[in-house]
């Protein structure tokens, strides 16, 4: 199995890496950041291979992807 | 330390200069009447294994020398008056940055594209800076061959000296003349410049920029440069005095046309009339203070250019109100002789 | 469980005033990723532009300046006659580089300096406030373009890439785009070729990407993209233009 961790403070929740999880593991999260941005939330068990593909896409280098 | 004495032109001597004064890279581009200087660094360089480049432009030119210049590296470029117009902005981010460099213009009738015989009128646009912002370039005026080779070197030094743009004023007939000159050869500077871009290796990287975003940034970092523009006006102020003590009547003159003053005040003083000259040889920082002190004792002053007049505001400047100043310019490629000037004097009614 | 994506080194840890989803944050990683990749980090010198990535010096962990507007190319021409060791790069988005920046980018191309040049394309000015670039495209709405672009008032989107290519000087041009992970990985691939070719001393090589600028092509993210797949990357074909 692998797993994501997503820097909350450094997302901007542009939403990117949720468009190309293929396992659709990531979601917004509800709750805001010190910038005011609602960040986008890693879904534990929700199937990640560790592709990095999340990791690849985002703008902000906001994902560590561990396998 | 070799002294040989040559028979060179201005342009070549200036090129020759900086060779001396350990210059790595020369950009320039074509333009009357300083080409000399650019065709001589074109073989002179390469034969030193040193970086020339003919620019497509002089705008780059002057960024190929921010680009060595922010390596640590002397580097210098050439133009005349149409040219150093293109370089403004460069020059604005040179001092912005700063960062040591050096630029000669060899000045030609303007405005617009002029005519290519020798002007004064980029007074105004060297000592004011040139560009955009609050910023100041040391601004050197030669009067003779050995003096732009001298000068030259002096503005490399200068430059070092204080981290900003250094500008050797020269006109067309300064730069294609032939006069003899003694070449000195200079150790390359050793000074090690720890801001400079290397590749940040056991270090923190350098950033050189002059763009500051945060409220009050700016405002302080201007007040910081202003302070080494008034450390250069009490240290680094140069002129020459000749029979000013017990003179009634100043030249003021600098470049080319003191050459042309100097005469009449001799011509004057064989007919027992009491004239001085007075020769900046900064024209920024200008001499204020040498000549408010002449004001006290004169009556009045003659400022003799190649121009509408532009440097009479300066001496008007230091001499407030406390003698005559009058301006004998000759404009658009003009140049006066001495018995002009002579006349000129004899018709002052002080 | 190893780590196996993290920030590079010569990229710092601070959050970039980019705008969510914009292309420059994913464009600098790649640049920081390659250059901690070829061991060149305590050697490299980048040029920033005037536009949007003037801050890149913020954000990038190695020496930085910043050139004036359009002039990289001169500036880098500049540093590495007098230091070919270092390894010199500009940064330069689409209003630097292919407009004011024009005259500099081909003669820097023409003489071959020995210079890797990145080219964000992203079709407007940001910085200023989403005008009409050189490359934005015909029937683009932009803050100087309200009704589209017109050829006739504003010419044809400017193919600079292709236009360089013809030069003897140029080495290696290729267009990429980052607005799939298949096209940053493709991305990533051309900047280690162009930073490769200088180190092997080989000449002018450069990188133009299509960069995504949600804010001023005035889409969402979403369209940003498909903006480019459908209509940018047909104008702008992706692929290697030369060597």
């Amino acid at each position: 199995m692998a797993k994501i961790k997503i820097d909350a403070e450094r997302c901007k929740g542009c939403g990117l890496c949720i468009l190309y999880c293929p396992k659709g593991c990531i979601a917004m999260s509800r709750k805001l950041n010190k910038r005011g941005v609602k960040p986008v939330k890693f879904k534990a068990g929700s199937g990640c291979t560790g592709c990095t593909f999340c990791a690849l896409i985002c703008p902000d280098c906001a994902i560590e992807v561990y396998r | 330390m070799n002294r040989k004495l040559q028979l060179m032109t201005g342009n070549e001597a200036i090129g020759e200069a900086a060779v001396c004064a350990g210059c790595k890279l020369y950009a320039g581009y074509p333009i009357t009447p300083q080409n000399e200087l650019t065709a001589y660094m074109s073989k002179r360089m390469t034969e030193e294994g040193r970086a020339f480049i003919q620019s497509e432009s002089e705008l780059a030119a002057i960024s190929m020398v921010f680009g060595a210049s922010v390596t640590g590296e002397r580097s210098m470029t050439s133009s005349s008056s149409p040219g150093i117009s293109l370089k403004q902005e460069g020059i604005s981010y040179l001092a912005g940055c700063r960062l040591p460099s050096v630029i000669i213009n060899i000045m030609r009738g303007g405005p617009g594209l002029g005519n290519i015989a020798p002007s004064q009128a980029d007074y105004f646009q060297a000592t004011r800076g040139g560009g955009h912002g609050d910023y100041r370039v040391i601004v050197l005026g030669p009067a003779s061959v050995q003096e732009a080779f001298d000068l030259t070197v002096d503005s490399f030094n200068l430059a070092d000296k204080y981290r900003m743009p250094a500008m050797v004023l020269a006109d067309g007939l300064l730069g294609q003349m032939m006069e003899p000159v003694s070449v000195t050869r200079y150790p390359l500077p050793k000074a090690k410049k720890s801001w400079a871009l290397t590749g940040a290796k056991n270090r923190k990287p350098n950033v050189i920029k002059s763009l500051f975003l945060r409220p009050g940034a700016l405002e302080e970092y201007n007040i910081e440069l202003q302070k080494t523009y008034d450390e250069i006006k009490k240290k680094e102020v140069r002129f020459e005095a000749l029979y000013c003590d017990d003179a009634e009547i100043i030249i003021v003159a600098y470049g080319t046309t003191s050459r042309i003053a100097r005469a009449a005040v001799k011509n004057l003083r064989k007919k027992k009339k009491r004239v001085g000259l007075l020769r900046p040889i900064t024209l920024w920082p200008f001499p204020e203070e040498a000549i408010a002190k002449y004001a006290k004792k004169t009556k009045g002053f003659l400022v003799a250019e190649q121009s509408m007049g532009q440097m009479v505001e300066d001496v008007k400047l230091a001499v407030a109100g406390s003698a005559k100043v009058r301006l004998y310019g000759r404009p658009g490629g003009g140049i006066p002789t001495d018995e002009e000037i002579e006349k000129e004097v004899l018709r002052l009614k002080i | 469980m190893k780590k196996i994506f993290q920030r590079p080194e010569s990229l710092q840890n601070v959050v970039t005033h980019y705008c969510a989803g914009c292309g420059h944050g994913i464009i600098h990683r790649l640049v920081a990723e390659v250059i901690d990749e070829l061991k060149v980090r305590e050697k490299v010198i980048g040029i920033a532009p005037v536009g949007c990535a003037v801050l890149a010096y913020d954000y990038w962990n190695f020496d930085v300046t910043e050139a004036a507007h359009g002039r990289c190319p001169a500036v880098a021409t500049g540093m590495k006659r007098v230091h070919p060791e270092n390894i010199i790069f500009t940064y330069q988005g689409d209003g630097d580089l292919a407009a004011i920046g024009t005259a500099e980018i081909v003669h820097a191309a023409n003489r071959s300096e020995n210079i890797t040049v990145i080219f964000v394309n992203n079709g407007v000015y940001g910085m200023t406030g989403g005008q009409m670039a050189p490359t934005t495209l015909i029937g683009q709405k932009t803050s100087t373009s309200a009704l589209g672009r017109d050829v006739v008032r504003d010419g044809y989107p400017l193919k600079i890439s292709e236009m360089l290519s013809v030069l003897d000087g140029v080495k290696y041009i290729e267009r990429r785009a980052v607005y799939s992970p298949t096209e940053v990985i493709k991305a990533k691939k051309a900047i280690r070729k162009a930073f490769e070719n200088q180190i092997n001393g080989v000449g002018f090589s450069m990188v133009e990407i299509l960069a995504m600028c949600p804010t001023y092509t005035k889409r969402s993210l979403k369209a940003s993209i498909d903006w480019i797949k459908e209509y940018a990357s047909k104008y702008f074909p992706l692929g290697v233009i030369k060597g």
